[in-house]
Parts: C-alpha cells; structure tokens; sequence
C-alpha cells in the first residue's frame, strides 16, 4: 500500500536509509527473504512536480503496522499518512477526497470516536485564522464523531505546499505547482528524544562526542534492539552506544585512551554515568584496546550483531595505535620495559591514519559480526574530488547498502556508510587481511603522509588564492543549495 | 569487567601462542543486578567457552554452575537466572587478568581491562 511520508526538511541523504533500514527491521522485506534474495531497498515516488528534495514522498509498505512502526521509531519521518486525497486546489482535492474508497474513511467517520484536523504547511506560514477556515472547509466530509484535540482516535491533516512565492529564494527546494494533500495520520517521529539526549544536558562530553540526533540515525541504521549486541570500537564518551541502548541493545565499548573510559573527569562524570543519567543498562563491558591489535581470543567470531562507530579520521581529533613514533619509523629497535618499572608503565602511541584504521575496522567487523550483522560508520571525503562515486572503502564480506552525505564544510564532509555483512569470514580473507595489515606497518610513514586529510581541510584554499587573481567563476558550487543539506 | 568480556578477551602479545583463558587475580569483585533477556543469553550461549566461564566463575567465589551443560538446558528458568548472573552480574572491580603463557599482568581497574601492550609486547 502506497502512503505519503512527509520528513522533517533536514539532512536530506538520511531520510530515504532510515525508512528503508526501520522497514527491514519491522519485517517489510520477509517475504523477499523465502525467495533468498534479499531486498534492501523499497519504492519510492514522488507527488507531482515535486524536486527530489522535497520532504514530500510516497512510499510502498507492506501493511498500516508496520509504517506506524517505522514512523514512530524514525527520527526524520514528520508524519506517515493513508491519503485520501490531493490535488492543485481545493477543488481538485475536494473531488479527490469525496472519491477516496468509502471503505477507508468510514471507520474514521463513525459517531463514538473522536478526530482532529491540523493544518500542516511547507514553504509558507499560514495563520491561525486561516488555519480554522480550512477545516471548517472540510464541512463535506460527514464526520459524526467529536472532535478532541488532545489524543484523538484520528488525527487527520491537511498539507499546503505552497513555495512559489514569486521565485523568492527562501532555500527550499522548488515547487513547480501548489499542491494539497489530506490523510490520516499513521504515525510520526517522537522528536522529544533529541531534547532529552541533546549534548549540552550530557554530563560528560568529549570534543568529538556524537549529536544525540546523528547517534538516533545510526543506532537506526544498525537495526537496535533488545537482545542484540552492539560494539563500538571507538567508544569515547559512549554517545552512540547511549542511543543504541535507549533502543534496548546491549552495549560494548573500547578505546585506546584510558583516561577516558575509566576515569573521565569523576566519579559522576564519566561513561557509566552517562547511561546512569537517561536510566538505560550500563553498557555491557567497556575496555581499553587498540583497534590496530584487537584483543579477542583466536576462534571468537560472529558475536556483534551490529559495529557502529566514528573512526578518528584526523581532523578533529587523530588516530592512535600501539608501538611509539620512533618505533614505526624503524629508527629504533623495540624499547624493554625493564621489569621494575612494568606495573604502571604507560606505552607509547603512534600516529593511526585513517586508511589502516578502516583497514582493521573492516577486518574486524567482517569477523565479529554476525551474517546479516551491520556496520555502521563514518568516513570523510574531500568534496573537490568530483569523482566521488565509489571510493568508499570495500570488503569481499559486505555489501553496501547506503551512503548518506553530510557536509562539514565547503572543503570536506562526512558520509555515513551501512554494510550488510552477507559472506561468511574465510581462512583466505583472513590471511589476505594479514598481509595487508604487515604491508600497512611497512608503509607506515606513506600512509601517514598520504591519508593527511588535515592539511586537506585546513590549509589554504585556492579559490582564495583565486579570488585575489580576479578570477571568481571557480568559486560558484554547482551543486544547488539548500537549507536542509547543510543542517 | 563481567565475566562476558573475559571469554572473549585473550592476551595478544607477539609471540604469545597460547593466550587463552587469561587468569582472573580477583581482588575486589561486586554484583549488580541487570535485567534479564532470554535471547540474548540464548545468544551468547553458543558462542561462549563453557568450561572457561565455570573456571572464571569460580575465581570470582561462584560456584552454580553446573559442569556440564548443553541446549536443553536452556529451556529452564532456573539455568538461566544462574548463567545470567555468571555471564553478566558478577564484576570484577579490581584486579588483574594474568597471560596463561607469558605471566604479564594486564590490570583490571575500575572495572576496566587494560588490554593495551607495551612497546616490547607488539
């Protein structure tokens, strides 16, 4: 069944993933699963005349359950309606709902239950008054139930699409014709989250602590839920892992910097009580490890059902792995810790870059990560490479089933990748992972040099360098703006 | 550190062939109560070294376990509240997790493991 999904109008290249992730997770794809090929992706289309990024898109679902499911568990989706009908004007959408199968609107019609019509709009502000006239216009429809404002049994809405205002840029996505739609109301995001969880009410904060609202997405598009077990390799203050346990997960957090998993700045102030704070369960174990010389037993596999992190790609905060900067670069031989000093000796740290990092995070995840399991992550791309189709990091046991976008700056953004994991961790794979992981230490200084997305980001710009030669045409992004890409 | 995480940890020192199970040096061990889930120790179970979680039970002074056990016993409440509190109640606050092949130390503080090596070890 076809129902219209309005999104909040933000981080556009998210929105589509998350419906399509909440749908595998609610069951919509069962049935393609007893043909064994399984479908990650559902139909969409778009309402007339409408831009791709428009917030307004029709989807096919499967049942009413499962797109209340999904609209209440999603953090972009505004509303999920059955709609009774559209059109260009209020004639046309009057035709439209009077012809609308009695057999739908009827059950919302019936004395005994209660209703309420809101006024929703997109592009244009319509006022109180106005808004009263527009319901009492829907005077055709025989309703006999009562009206309730608050929790009624039917919420229906009308939608105004108006944002032709004379071609005034107000950074929305343009909208050829008015168009209005009216539905029930199936369900709609619980955005109360996001003020609970917003950072600023957190008690212990990193520099690179994940929004509460980008975490929400994540945990989404790992599939969280009760019973499943989720590992971040790179756990910082636990900010992700807070959003997968408030889906009910089970959480397993490390990191290299001791200090911050086990001391924090208190006793109340440090990863515990940031669940403590919201009442979730305690992560399930936090330690100190290195993502580079992961500690798990040999024969451990297939134990995370999902991997969800934020690797450190050096631009805010770098990388760091075993083994000092001397040590790396080969000029000296291991140092000895003699063994009066062992206890409480503190190793040195080298520099990690950011290719070996996803390097082993993919090697790791392809290991521990049960079939169908999902890893989750971020990667940086420099936006001046135009090329940038398919150079997102691949492994020969995941198949990647969406990318979203978010820009940071006019130099780099961030792109949220979902892997399935769909082939099994072999010997080979294992042993092609090795002598890639010996080749990684033996190259170590290229890498370094080479994966320097922080000169990359914060040197000097050429359209600077441009613009003082007088020559502005390079400065022009071709790619449209609009308010919702950048937030 | 619950005993999970110590079925799944093992000393990864170069050179290191035999790093599992590491020993458990209990020095201060607390219980907190977690909300039991059915699937998820269903889960788990499969995955975990029995015989590793009895002897890690016991260096933390628990003792239910039983010796043996298979899928059928999962059916059982009683089994399961047991491995439950084995698997996931029992903490090792201080303490250490010992290298069964080379005897290195790796502390447990807070309830943290340092899992990290040093310079001579990678």
């Amino acid at each position: 069944m076809w129902y219209l999904c309005a999104f909040f109008h933000r981080l556009l290249d998210y929105r589509k993933p998350e419906v399509e992730s909440l749908a595998h997770l609610f069951g919509a794809f069962e049935d393609d699963h007893q043909n064994g090929d399984v479908s990650y992706n559902l139909q969409w289309k778009l309402p007339l005349h409408h831009h791709p990024d428009s917030p307004f898109h029709f989807v096919n679902l499967p049942s009413e359950k499962i797109a209340r499911n999904i609209a209440n568990r999603s953090i972009l989706v505004k509303g999920m309606y059955e709609l009774w009908g559209e059109g260009g004007s209020y004639e046309e959408l009057r035709d439209s709902v009077l012809s609308f199968v009695d057999g739908r609107k009827l059950p919302c019609l019936e004395s005994g239950t209660t209703f309420r019509i809101t006024v929703d709009s997109f592009g244009k502000a319509i006022s109180l008054k106005e808004q009263m006239e527009l319901i009492q216009g829907f005077s055709y429809i025989p309703f006999k139930g009562r009206v309730k404002l608050k929790d009624p049994d039917h919420n229906l809405c009308l939608i105004v699409v108006d944002n032709n205002n004379d071609g005034a840029n107000n950074g929305l996505p343009p909208v050829v014709q008015k168009r209005f739609f009216f539905g029930r109301e199936v369900g709609a995001a619980d955005r109360k989250l996001i003020p609970t969880y917003q950072l600023k009410s957190r008690t212990y904060l990193g520099p690179t602590a994940m929004d509460a609202e980008m975490a929400f997405l994540m945990a989404n598009q790992a599939l969280a839920t009760p019973g499943k077990l989720i590992y971040d390799p790179f756990v910082g203050t636990g900010s992700i892992l807070v959003a997968a346990a408030h889906f009910g997960a089970m959480t397993m957090g490390a990191d290299i910097d001791i200090r911050v998993v086990r001391d924090g700045r208190g006793p109340d102030c440090n990863v515990w009580s940031n669940f403590k704070q919201y009442g979730l369960p305690m992560p399930v174990a936090l330690l100190r490890a290195d993502n580079n010389l992961p500690p798990w037993r040999p024969g451990l596999k297939e134990i995370f059902d999902a991997i969800i992190c934020d690797p450190p790609y050096g631009v805010r905060a770098g990388g760091r792995k075993s083994g000092g900067r001397k040590l790396l670069k080969g000029t000296v031989a291991p140092y000895v810790v003699p063994d009066d000093k062992r206890t409480g000796h503190i190793p040195s740290t080298g520099a990690y870059c950011l290719v070996e990092c996803v390097h082993d995070l993919l090697d790791l995840a392809a290991r521990m990560l049960i079939m169908g399991g999902r890893l989750v992550f971020f990667y940086p791309v420099l936006r001046e490479d135009d090329s940038s189709e398919n150079h997102f990091p691949e492994h020969p046991c995941f198949k990647l089933i969406c990318s979203s976008e978010q820009i940071l700056s006019s130099r780099y953004s961030r792109v949220l990748l979902t892997m399935v994991k769909t082939g099994p961790y072999t010997e080979e794979i294992a042993e092609a992972a090795r002598v890639k992981h010996l080749e990684f230490k033996e190259n170590h200084l290229k890498w370094l040099e080479d994966g320097n997305l922080h000169s990359a980001v914060f040197s000097p710009s050429n359209a600077q360098l441009m613009e003082e030669a007088g020559d502005s045409k390079f400065l022009k992004d071709p790619r449209p703006k609009y308010r919702g890409k950048y937030v | 550190m619950r005993l999970l995480t110590h079925n799944m940890l093992s000393s990864n020192i170069k050179g290191v062939i035999n790093g599992f199970p590491l020993r458990i040096e209990a020095v201060k061990v607390v219980e907190k109560t977690v909300e039991m889930n059915a699937d998820f120790l269903k889960n788990m179970f499969q995955k975990i070294d029995w015989k590793v979680l009895i002897e890690a039970s016991r260096a933390m002074g628990y003792t239910e376990l039983p010796e043996e056990s298979d899928f059928s016993l999962l059916e059982s409440d009683e089994f399961l509240s047991i491995f439950h509190h084995a698997l996931l109640e029992l903490h090792l606050e201080e303490g250490a997790l010992v290298c069964p092949e080379s005897g290195r130390r790796f502390p447990v503080s807070k309830g943290i493991p340092n899992m990290l090596l040093h310079e001579d070890e990678v």
